[in-house]
């Protein structure tokens, strides 16, 4: 173990010490303290994670063992931190993307009472160590620590305001839908016990040949039902765009640097187990690629801002599943990334838009807004390019192999990936459009406050523009430099266990140009045709109607599922309550107590301080004891 | 004379003081009662021990043929002690409460 390893610990241990110092402190420090703490320990955690990096790009990988987690016979799980190519990724994106967002909520915040600012920062940072915790994990029961974790840091975050009872509903719905996930993930930890005996990565992945189809199948599907919980995927999605209850940071760091990546990374750490079962890739290349679709066609018609950032994040969600399930587990890591950068520039400026709004967020109210906010307009439009998969910016360079992965596997998938990126580029450019082109259809109060925000807000929109440019720039294909392809050099060893045995349709070069082009071109048809559109928007007066209206309320699937699971359920519940708890429950318990309470009432005549009675009582008992001895 | 004449007259004696004890409410009555039942189990433990001195144990033990008849004494010392005293608490009730009702006394507070 070389010193590397000695310091791994620190990475998620100061982020939990500025959740301690933050938390504890809160009613103490000052808003300009718990700032500096909160986004100092994501800074130097930062550092480390690129001393990390460099050290494991010159080939240092290892696990390193601190203190056995559980210790029994049959079972020995330790405390494993585990640094390999995908980890030290992962804490780049996680640490890198999470200072900018801490160092945004500075200035984002700072309305905020002195002690919630605090509470805020605290809850940031627990939520970075937790995610640095599920990336660092050695084996499952670790990762799954983070897990449960980050699942319960958004509960805390989405429901930040909590006297808003929306606000609560919203955090509840991410809260349950994580645990109806969380419990497929539990599940396949217990089977993998079962068969196995460890939980360790490099232990299930080295005996992964002794797990029989049917094993490994289920283990995988319910890894992936953790995953579709917390990546939100269909069917588990809906928590994910009701989390834009919390503040906008958090939706930033919800989207980008943490949590929703955790199935993606889950997945990719697995591929070995995902590749061996071909059942499981199938059903995550389509889950993927619907719920990309589903949300993708959401996004199309929603209004407030969020929601079409939010429903953007579950499609290229969809996307990188599409990516496990084909294969492409690189390109499914490369997006992670490439999406990181733009959707944190995304949501960051997003929320640049509301704080200049006071506070609006449908974009029916926006518009104009270039002329008042230079540097949020000009670094939004990178963002919105960058997710519209235009050349040479980071979102095109990993959709495309995804995309290219896609075609290769079938060309159906590859079909309606494309539809899929048509119509990211149109809800993005109809967006953009609609919040910054045109005239300002705000009222004239909104309009005296428009501001471009303050230096804490616009650096980190401008570092992420910057990495939303380049940041595709180390993964461009064979076919245009050879060697370009830097990441997968890099995450090689990682996947080479799962790539050995994946059969490669090597695409032919035509082939492959020509699919660039066919998404490129689409995707610039559907940009312009927004742009036009929506340039020039005005307030419509008359309601949707037909396709329109069901994409607006989200095809109806929160009504669905209140139907067809929430309303039954709790029907259930008020039966039981009302029938089961109150007359079958209650009433044992209470005929107990009213039993015992009218014996009592009787045998006490007995005391009746008369001696004689007592006498005759005794007199009598002695006499039962003489006939059961004489004559019993 | 047969020894179940002695049990017969005993058993007698005890019912009666027990009858007394249950049914009369004036408390000397009640304690001489008591004292009936005493010597009815005096005059058993008598009645025994004379019988026992007459089998083959009693010759074999003569040591321990007046053994109940000791007990007897032991029992009438104790009960002219528990008379004594029982008695003085009975004067004091009287003196106290013009009474000697068990039932009236029932009432040690106040």
């Amino acid at each position: 173990m070389n010193n590397v390893f000695q310091l791994v610990w620190l990475i998620p241990m100061l982020p939990l010490a500025g959740f301690l110092i933050n938390g504890l402190g809160r009613k103490h420090l000052s808003k300009t303290m718990a700032g500096i703490i909160g986004s100092g320990v994501i800074f130097i955690a930062f550092l480390l994670s690129l001393y990390v990096f460099f050290s494991v790009k010159n080939g240092n990988t290892d696990v390193a063992h601190y203190f056995d987690f559980i210790n029994i016979p049959a079972l020995k799980i330790g405390f494993d931190l585990q640094v390999d190519q995908l980890t030290s990724i992962f804490l780049l994106i996680i640490t890198g993307v999470g200072f900018l967002i801490h160092v945004y909520s500075t200035a984002y915040m700072h309305d905020e009472e002195p002690k919630d600012f605090a509470k805020y920062f605290s809850f940031l940072n627990l939520f970075v160590f937790s995610m640095l915790l599920l990336v660092l994990g050695g084996n499952y029961v670790i990762l799954f620590m983070g897990w449960e974790g980050v699942g319960l840091c958004s509960y805390l975050l989405i429901g930040f305001w909590f006297k808003n009872t929306n606000y609560n509903n919203a955090a509840r719905k991410a809260f349950i839908m994580n645990r109806i996930g969380d419990l497929g993930f539990l599940l396949a930890i217990f089977w993998l016990v079962n068969k196995l005996g460890t939980v360790d990565f490099r232990d299930v992945f080295a005996n992964v040949s002794k797990l029989s189809t049917f094993d490994i199948t289920g283990i995988t599907l319910l890894l992936f039902v953790g995953a579709t919980g917390k990546s939100a995927q269909i069917p588990l999605y809906t928590w994910l765009p009701d989390a834009m209850a919390g503040p906008t940071p958090v939706s930033a760091l919800i989207h980008a640097a943490t949590m929703v990546t955790a199935g993606i990374y889950m997945i990719a750490r697995s591929n070995i187990l995902y590749t061996m079962a071909p059942v499981t890739q199938t059903v995550v290349a389509i889950v993927g690629l619907s719920t990309a679709i589903l949300a993708a066609t959401i996004a199309l018609k929603q209004n407030d801002i969020k929601k079409v950032l939010a429903y953007s994040t579950v499609s290229q969600l969809g996307y990188m599943f599409l990516g496990l399930g084909v294969g492409a587990y690189t390109g499914a890591v490369f997006h992670v990334m490439t999406h990181a950068f733009f959707k944190a520039l995304l949501f960051l400026g997003a929320g640049s838009v509301i704080h200049a709004m006071s506070g609006e967020q449908d974009m029916r109210n926006m518009g104009g807004l270039k002329k008042y906010m230079r540097i949020t307009h000009l670094t939004f439009l990178l963002g919105c390019l960058a997710i519209a998969g235009i050349p040479p910016f980071a979102g095109f360079f990993s959709k495309d192999e995804i995309l290219g992965a896609a075609f290769a596997k079938n060309p159906l998938y590859y079909g309606i990936g494309v539809a899929g990126a048509m119509m990211t580029a149109f809800y993005m450019f109809r967006l953009y459009a609609m919040t910054f082109l045109g005239k300002f259809r705000g009222t004239i109060e909104q309009e005296h406050h428009l501001h471009e925000s303050p230096r804490a807000m616009t650096i980190p929109l401008i570092v992420l523009a910057i990495l939303a440019v380049i940041g595709g720039w180390i993964g461009i294909p064979e076919i245009f430099v050879h060697g370009g392809h830097k990441l997968e050099a890099f995450l090689d060893p990682v996947f080479a266990q799962g790539n050995a045995i994946t059969v490669k349709n090597e695409l032919a070069h035509n082939t492959e140009y020509m699919l660039m082009v066919i998404s490129v071109a689409l995707a610039l048809v559907a940009l312009l045709y927004a742009w036009k559109k929506f340039s020039a928007y005005q307030k419509a007066e008359k309601e949707e109607a037909g396709l329109g209206k069901v994409l607006e309320n989200k095809w109806y699937v929160d009504e669905l599922y209140d139907a067809i699971i929430v309303k039954p359920l709790r029907s259930i519940a008020t039966y039981l309550n009302n029938v089961v708890e109150k007359k079958g429950i209650d009433g044992m318990v209470n005929g107990v107590g009213k039993a015992v309470n009218y014996s009592s009432r009787q045998i006490r005549l007995l005391q009746s301080g008369q001696v004689g009675t007592y006498v005759l009582l005794m007199v009598i008992g002695i006499l039962v004891l003489f006939i059961v001895q004489l004559f019993l | 004379m047969e020894i179940r004449y002695y049990i017969s007259l005993a058993v007698a004696l005890f019912c009666i003081g027990i009858i007394g004890v249950l049914t009369r409410r004036n408390a000397i009555i009640i304690f001489m009662c008591v004292e009936l039942m005493l010597n009815a189990v005096n005059l058993l433990l008598v009645a025994f021990s004379k019988m026992h001195a007459a089998t083959a144990m009693g010759k074999a033990f003569p040591g321990m043929v007046s053994d109940a008849q000791i007990f007897v004494f032991f029992i009438m010392v104790v009960a002219a002690a528990e008379v004594s005293v029982g008695l003085a608490i009975i004067v004091m009730m009287y003196r106290n409460t013009h009474s000697t009702d068990v039932n009236f006394l029932n009432r040690l507070k106040n």
